[in-house]
């Protein structure tokens, strides 16, 4: 089942490298979010498919349809972009849940240290600007 | 004049570049990502009383650059120590302080320390300027905080402060 007939050989070589390197790795990424231990640990996997893994991918679909189209298609860096982007805040958020339900249970070996307690006698003040409330 | 009608400059030619790119190059859609890049960037002025000072230089590739060798880096590790494990691995919490301050560029940072698995940004605290990440993997703790301290803070310094 050949799905891009028109694609040279030497392209077909490094696409299909490109493109099972990049799935083994998040393969790889999602493999370490049932394995490895604590949440906070589990939490780092998914980067693998989300930084490297969709880059080798994009790279492939980006060389095999330059080739294909014989003009440069580049319009996958803006899938890179939107992903890179949009990846912390869903971490950022799943994090902060589980630091706060882990304070909430003082469950002591998990808990982070408190921010607010790292300096007593710093002053309280609250010009955060709308970013990450305490 | 050109300040009142394009406010946000580079968010503009984000989009107009997004609009080229997703449509394909016809006099028509330059046309209209041109109007869509001038019209929805203005929403921004609701949003949005800040603005960037963003100062385009030789720092933003060099970030790029040393960006793109932390992302193989980390992933190397990460996928290592999750195809064999690690015996002496000890994953932690690591409190540091942070001297950027303008909320571009500590979003920038937190958008580099996702994007290099084994670090993770669980939370910022504005009041005492520290920064509290989750690390995979313990014993690179030095090394990363010699890199950000050396590398990372200096060249957002740069380019946002």
């Amino acid at each position: 089942m050949i799905q891009a007939p028109n694609l040279p050989g030497w392209a077909a070589l490094i696409v299909g490298i490109l493109l099972l390197s990049g799935a083994s790795l998040t393969l790889l990424g999602t493999i370490g979010l049932v394995s490895l231990k604590s949440f906070y640990e589990r939490a780092h996997a998914p980067g693998l498919g989300t930084s490297m893994g969709s880059i080798l991918v994009l790279s492939a679909s980006m060389i095999c349809f330059s080739v294909l189209q014989t003009r440069p298609v580049v319009h996958e860096i803006l899938i890179f972009i939107f992903i890179t982007i949009t990846t912390p805040v869903t971490l950022m958020l799943l994090s902060r849940a589980s630091v706060y339900r882990d304070r909430a249970e003082a469950s002591v070996d998990q808990a982070p240290p408190d921010l607010a307690r790292v300096q007593p006698n710093a002053p309280n003040n609250n010009d955060c600007k709308g970013q990450k409330k305490e | 004049m050109i300040q009142r009608l394009i406010p946000y400059p580079i968010l503009s030619a984000c989009i107009f570049s997004m609009w080229v790119l997703l449509t394909g190059f016809s006099p028509g859609h330059i046309l209209l990502a041109s109007v869509i890049a001038i019209l929805v960037s203005r929403t921004m002025l609701a949003l949005l009383p800040e603005k960037p000072a963003l100062k385009l230089g030789w720092a933003i590739p060099k970030l790029a650059y040393y960006v793109a060798l932390d992302i193989i880096q980390s992933n190397i590790l990460t996928a290592r120590i999750i195809l064999f494990g690690k015996k002496d691995r000890e994953a932690d919490f690591v409190l540091m302080p942070v001297q950027l301050r303008s909320p571009y560029a500590l979003a920038t940072l937190s958008i580099i320390l996702t994007a290099t698995p084994g670090t993770l940004w669980i939370q910022h605290d504005p009041s005492r300027h520290m920064i509290l990440i989750h690390m995979l993997d313990l014993t690179q703790k030095e090394a990363w905080v010699a890199m950000m301290k050396d590398r990372y803070e200096p060249l957002l310094m740069e380019i946002f402060e």
